[in-house]
């Protein structure tokens, strides 16, 4: 079986396990506030570092290419407060482009 | 009526939003059927960008499974929420529980009476579910047929989608904080260990700072 195909089967079997648990568990448990605390700051740890990572690195070598154009155009959006495929867009036509003119 | 239609608008932008997780997909080299796959299986946002872009980063199964699963984790906290409101058993919990997701619980959680949180619920995250699904394919078979991901911006287009989804998270000083130790971190480690493990350290920061009140 190919890496694509664990990380596929593996990675869904999980998220269901987590979403029925969760269903299934009486109430009083994990409600310890710093178990909540933990857990709302999770996805900000992990996805600052996948856009760190998707940005700069390059297997295991750092780089500055397009893409950090790419992110600085979805960064700009952001502020401006544009919606979620605005961003996505903006930033893969800038770097689309600075892949091209560059 | 007003729960349909925030349910329908919800549905309709955020599905929108599974073109750029296809195209992703495929650009990080997954199949259209694994897109599709993990767009059905899967379904949450977040953990599937974050399955390809650890494989994208050149990590392991393992790491793409680890990472994506503790994306994950707060949708079993989203279905403890939800169960004693939807007092559900057999088939039903099940269907329930695969589309206990961020925008379901957001929609519900909205309403003013018990009533309007369930319709919430059931309509956003069928209504997320089939369009999500339904912009996967139409993403996945559109970078497919255009080749060169980099000529696209395809490449940027994955980090920019984890900007997207951690932008709304920065609502205190305590999560820009964690941020910018996260950015150092990640990238401090990047030529020191193997792929994929830079990423899945961060979890480590969340639980240093989530620690203290």
């Amino acid at each position: 079986m190919s890496n694509f195909w664990i990380a596929v089967i593996g990675s869904s079997a999980l998220a269901f396990a987590i979403k029925y648990i969760g269903a299934s568990v009486p109430e009083t448990f994990l409600s310890n506030p710093r178990i909540l605390r933990i857990n709302t700051l999770i996805p900000v740890a992990l996805l600052t570092a996948l856009v760190a990572v998707n940005t700069f690195a390059d297997e295991t070598k750092l780089v500055l290419d397009n893409r950090a154009l790419g992110m600085a155009a979805a960064v700009v959006l952001l502020i401006a407060k544009a919606p979620f495929p605005v961003v996505v867009l903006g930033a893969a036509i800038t770097s689309a482009l600075a892949y091209r003119y560059i | 009526m007003s729960v349909k239609r925030d349910s329908f608008s919800v549905s309709i932008t955020v599905g929108a939003y599974g073109s750029a997780f296809g195209a992703a997909a495929v650009a990080a080299d997954f199949s259209v059927l694994q897109a599709c796959l993990l767009s059905l299986l899967l379904f949450s946002g977040a953990s599937q960008f974050a399955v390809v872009g650890v494989i994208a980063a050149g990590g392991t199964p393992l790491n793409a499974i680890a990472t994506s699963t503790l994306l994950g984790t707060r949708n079993g906290l989203y279905g403890l929420r939800l169960a004693p409101l939807l007092k559900l058993r057999g088939w039903k919990r099940v269907v329930a529980a695969q589309i206990t997701i961020d925008e379901s619980i957001g929609v519900a959680l909205a309403q003013k009476d018990e009533d309007q949180m369930r319709k919430g619920f059931w309509y956003t995250g069928f209504g997320v579910f089939v369009f999500w699904n339904l912009f996967t394919l139409a993403g996945a078979l559109g970078a497919q047929a255009i080749g060169n991901p980099s000529a696209w911006g395809l490449d940027a287009a994955v980090p920019a989608a984890f900007l997207g989804l951690l932008w709304p998270r920065l609502s205190d000083r305590k999560s820009w904080v964690l941020s910018g130790f996260a950015i150092l971190l990640a990238l401090t480690l990047t030529p020191i260990v193997p792929a994929g493990i830079p990423i899945i350290s961060c979890t480590a920061l969340a639980i240093i700072i989530g620690w203290r009140k």
